[in-house]
């Protein structure tokens, strides 16, 4: 029956899909999670050096820097594997966007918890570690839910560098068969059934990120609450 | 093996390039008004009370987002015509854009309805408007200076976008430049050269709506 074999051609792509997006996922976490904390440093040379990262990577699209570090790059000498031009440009790309992410999930721990530290004696890697970024992360989490689920999507995007993903796959069961609406429809399908996995997980990992700190804030305003302050004070009160 | 850029070649295929430009923007242009109406469409329909309404266009706007733009765009593109409705490429690429974004855009859309004051409902309430003359006149206008900047960036990135469309033979910006770098068996020049004219459209943008956020927020 043809929609099995579709399934199973499909399904052939999944490995690469999910490669790209695991190895760039840790590219993503690694280049933001730099990049955020960096732009906040003392030194206005490495603010400026992580800011220039995360404008360029934002100022164009990711097929236009895939088709850079494909086709370009060898030209200057730096040739990678199509696999590895997927995961860093892709890593890098997303991981721009995160970088702001990061450096607004710093910002918005309470100025009191840095106090409260350094009246602890911490010294500022231990503030990092024990009381900044146990915060931020609350933050942090479900928007690098919504990062990694766009990584997944920007991934079909290897598929125009000749990665054989789920995407490929598809265009190449159409120009096969031309059974269009059952190829395409099953690969939205197998992009939704991955990126819910995504979903469900990054979920899990908010809910024991938070365990504590919403019961330990309870009565004043949440993590969101106080996100969106900034936006709820342009109305004006009676 | 390292190739030398060659300035001559740039100057050669630059009017060619250029002259796609007006296609990238036709297609940001359309797409983006496109996105912003649906977003707000969706933005309100979500928030039905009747459960046949906002359930299914949440499920449905949920589909949306956790599924590629390129594959929805082959799916628009190569499905439809099947069923009997052939659209033009940049047509079918403006629908898909459109549609994936609007349902970002209604996102920003909910913030900024979320952000209106309570006290605004309740005076509509007191003063017995009806359903659209209180979101026409008092939710929606305070709704949106609000939300202009983030509105703004999703323009911002439509624009990068466009270059998708080149997957499904537009021959916009980046289409144009994979061409030219085919003909002459030369990709380098192009390739850097449409990056560069991306970035050089997008971070002036990308600043200003930083500059019009700034002022906003301190009005």
């Amino acid at each position: 029956m043809f929609a099995a074999s579709t399934f199973h051609a499909l399904l052939s792509g999944v490995p690469i899909t999910v490669e790209v997006t695991a190895l760039g996922s840790v590219l993503m976490i690694a280049s933001a999670g730099s990049a955020g904390a960096l732009r906040l440093s003392r030194r206005r040379i490495v603010r400026m050096l992580s800011g220039v990262y995360i404008e360029v990577f934002r100022g164009t699209s990711a097929l236009v820097q895939l088709y850079f570090a494909y086709y370009a790059l060898p030209l200057w000498g730096i040739t990678l594997s199509p696999l590895a031009v997927g995961v860093v440009v892709l890593g890098l790309n997303e991981g721009s966007y995160g970088a702001e992410v990061v450096r607004g999930a710093i910002l918005a721990v309470p100025k009191g918890q840095r106090d409260a530290a350094t009246a602890l004696n911490m010294g500022r890697w231990a503030q990092f570690r024990r009381v900044i970024f146990p915060h931020a992360i609350t933050i942090i989490l479900p928007s690098a839910g919504n990062l990694l689920i766009d990584l997944l999507k920007t991934s079909s995007l290897v598929s125009l560098v000749t990665l054989t993903d789920i995407t490929f796959n598809a265009q190449r069961l159409r120009l096969s068969s031309g059974q269009t609406v059952q190829i395409f429809g099953l690969t939205l399908v197998f992009y939704l059934v991955l990126a819910t996995v995504i979903d469900l997980g990054v979920k899990a990992l908010e809910r024991r990120a938070g365990r504590g700190y919403r019961t330990h804030l309870a009565g004043g305003p949440t993590v969101w609450e106080r996100l969106r302050r900034p936006l709820a004070a342009h109305g004006r009160q009676p | 093996m390292t190739y030398t850029w060659s300035w001559n070649y740039v100057w050669e295929f630059m009017p060619k390039l250029l002259g796609a430009f007006p296609i990238t923007l036709e297609a940001t242009a359309l797409s983006s008004v496109l996105a912003l109406l649906l977003g707000l469409v969706l933005a309100l329909l979500k928030r039905s009370d009747r459960l046949i309404v906002s359930a299914p266009i949440t499920m449905a706007s949920e589909f949306v987002r956790r599924t590629p733009v390129l594959v929805q765009l082959y799916f628009i593109f190569y499905v439809f015509p099947t069923l009997g409705l052939t659209l033009t490429a940049l047509a079918a690429g403006v629908l898909t854009l459109g549609i994936h974004y609007g349902t970002y855009t209604a996102e920003t859309y909910r913030a900024g309805i979320d952000a209106v004051p309570r006290g605004q409902w309740d005076a509509t309430r007191a003063l017995s408007m009806r359903r659209r003359r209180t979101w026409l006149n008092v939710i929606i206008p305070q709704a949106l200076p609000g939300i202009a900047a983030a509105q703004g960036s999703w323009v911002i990135l439509l624009f990068k976008q466009t270059a998708l469309l080149s997957a499904i033979t537009v021959q916009e910006l980046l289409g144009v430049s994979q061409q030219i770098g085919s003909e002459h068996f030369a990709y380098l020049e192009p390739t850097v050269i449409v990056g560069i004219l991306y970035f050089a459209a997008s971070y002036p943008a990308s600043v200003a709506v930083r500059l019009y956020e700034r002022r906003v927020a301190h009005r």
